[in-house]
């Protein structure tokens, strides 16, 4: 919503006279960027790094607690070498995309049910809006007593966080779609599966959307808290074990790859998106 | 009709038993009521539509003619009363359509795929892509086949929504206030299609508006409701394509807006002055 807003301030604001020209004689198309594209947000960081580095070679940072950029690169290619780099990463990319798969279904399944069926819902809803209320996170001392430091510790963690912003986005997605276009798409003999393909969830896709882009990033927190406490494999607890040896290096590099991480399933969910609602208005900025 | 019939991609085997001016469904309302809560919204409401008939029904807001329609339409359940749409029972849902005021179209589907919907649960998708350009290009929009719903002005829109409710070749077509949201001039180019799909269709067609311009313009006959029943059922025998401005037009208008406006004076004698049917539509 507020990206769509950017995008069409800049635009008029930079180019005044083609948005003119375009309102007269309209085969010219003015030339419009989806938003994110422009490559803009990575000046930020980037200036960041420079800085970090510049501080850490005039010595104004000390090295033993925040080692500059290039020492965490340094420390990247030897945990590459070595293979334990690369084997953390895909323990915690299997362990998040299962937490996601099962915790996701779950909540979407139930949203679904629950906003199609009045029993479904008046049968589950109040007692999951309880659930809800509990920081899945005050539950890793049970967790650990269940389960231990095995992997159902993470994927019950994990699928628990991803739960809840599924669930209450679909549900809301198919409470709020319009009753009139359902009202219509019934007068023309629609029903059952036909009107839920056609009708009710591309109507609820865009609240589903949000829902996921929101349990992507609970899942990347959870994962970390997790992988922190009980595991015995994962970044968080390469993190952990470099800890334990003052490896500085690696406990930054572990937190610079949960940012690359979680960057790269947002930009994922957000080309998914675009892709699935092309019809959208807030989307058809490059049209 | 044949110049139809011949543009089928089908071999038209029901055509020789068919009458072709009457394609209509005619529509019978007996003691009709309805009640939303404790108000009662229709009390005892007859009226008889002849197949092929264009009705206009007029009335103050709330006076129950959106109801009558969405009865008609199969939309909601009368509480008591008889309602019958075409000579067989029961065909109510399958030959009627309905334009609503909002174009209600689906803005995830193309508006070729939206005229589509019209064609309900048809399996053929070849045959059905075709009626739907067909239907498309009929209201003059076959060049917007590809584009979303959202690229086209309010006008377009319900010209779309006309084209869907058009593909089935509906034997009855209930519009409710379709051009109310319109701007002046769209809505009078909108008139005209109507008036020229019609004319060519010949469906029943059963149109619920606050404007009596626009029943005038369209109509060859206008029902008025008042608190639940038929207070008024006057014909207009104009011929068609109908012209704006007439002389005559704007008398009936006018007579029909002060028996709107004049509540109190007139309604003490309601007069019912039968309709003036055309032999035309008329006969079996």
């Amino acid at each position: 919503m507020i990206d769509a807003l950017e995008t069409s301030m800049t635009d008029t604001t930079s180019t005044p006279l083609e948005f003119a020209g375009a309102a007269t004689a309209p085969s010219p198309a003015p030339r419009r960027r989806a938003p994110g594209e422009s490559g803009l947000g990575w000046l930020l960081p980037l200036a960041l790094l420079l800085t970090w580095q510049g501080a850490s070679s005039l010595g104004a940072i000390a090295n033993a607690i925040m080692p500059s950029p290039l020492a965490v690169l340094a420390a990247a290619w030897r945990l590459t070498l070595t293979g334990e780099l690369p084997q953390s990463v895909w323990v915690s990319f299997l362990r998040a995309s299962a937490g996601l798969v099962v915790g996701g279904g779950v909540g979407f399944a139930l949203g679904l049910a629950n906003g199609l069926w009045r029993l479904s819902f008046d049968l589950t809803d109040s007692t999951l809006q309880m659930v809800r209320n509990v920081p899945h996170l005050a539950l890793i001392p049970l967790v650990i007593v269940w389960f231990g430091i095995e992997e159902e510790a993470k994927l019950f963690l994990v699928s628990l966080g991803v739960f809840f912003p599924i669930y209450v986005n679909t549900l809301h997605g198919v409470r709020s779609v319009d009753p009139q276009l359902i009202e219509m798409a019934r007068s023309y003999g629609f029903g059952g599966a036909r009107l839920f393909r056609r009708v009710i969830l591309p109507g609820a896709l865009p609240s589903i959307f949000v829902g996921l882009r929101f349990a992507l990033g609970v899942m990347w927190l959870t994962l970390i808290v997790a992988e922190t406490i009980a595991a015995q494999s994962g970044i968080g607890y390469m993190a952990m074990q470099a800890r334990e040896f003052m490896l500085v290096d690696v406990v930054l590099l572990a937190i610079l790859i949960y940012a690359a991480l979680g960057k790269l399933a947002d930009a994922t969910a957000r080309a998914l998106e675009r892709r699935c609602l092309s019809w959208h208005p807030a989307f058809q900025a490059k049209a | 009709m044949t110049a139809a019939s011949a543009k089928a991609p089908l071999p038209d085997f029901g055509a020789p038993f068919r009458a072709p001016p009457l394609h209509g469904a005619p529509v019978v309302v007996r003691a009709l009521c309805k009640s939303y809560a404790a108000k009662r919204v229709l009390r005892g409401l007859d009226l008889d539509v002849p197949a092929g008939q264009f009705v206009a029904v007029v009335g103050r807001s709330g006076c129950g003619k959106s109801t009558l329609l969405r009865l008609i339409a199969g939309l909601e359940t009368p509480d008591s009363g008889r309602l019958a749409v075409g000579a067989a029972h029961g065909e109510k849902r399958e030959s009627a359509r309905v334009m609503f005021q909002e174009p209600r179209l689906l803005p995830w589907a193309d508006v070729l795929d939206n005229v589509a919907v019209g064609l309900g649960a048809n399996p053929d998708r070849d045959a059905g892509r075709r009626r739907a350009i067909e239907a498309l290009d009929r209201v003059g929009l076959a060049e917007r086949a590809g584009e979303w719903p959202s690229a086209l002005s309010g006008g377009q829109k319900q010209r779309v929504a006309l084209a869907r409710a058009l593909v089935s070749r509906p034997r009855l077509l209930a519009l409710d206030e379709p051009l109310g949201a319109l701007d002046a001039l769209t809505r009078i180019e909108m008139q005209r299609l109507l008036e020229a799909v019609w004319l060519r269709e010949r469906f029943t067609a059963i149109l619920v508006t606050h404007d009596v311009g626009e029943a005038v313009a369209l109509a060859d006959r206008i029902v008025l409701i008042e608190n639940g029943a038929l207070a008024l059922d006057v014909g207009v025998d104009s011929p068609r394509p109908r012209r704006r401005g007439s002389i005559e037009a704007a008398r009936l208008e006018a007579e029909i807006l002060a028996r709107l406006l004049g509540d109190a004076a007139a309604s003490a004698t309601p007069e019912v002055p039968r309709p003036s049917p055309r032999p035309e539509r008329t006969a079996p």
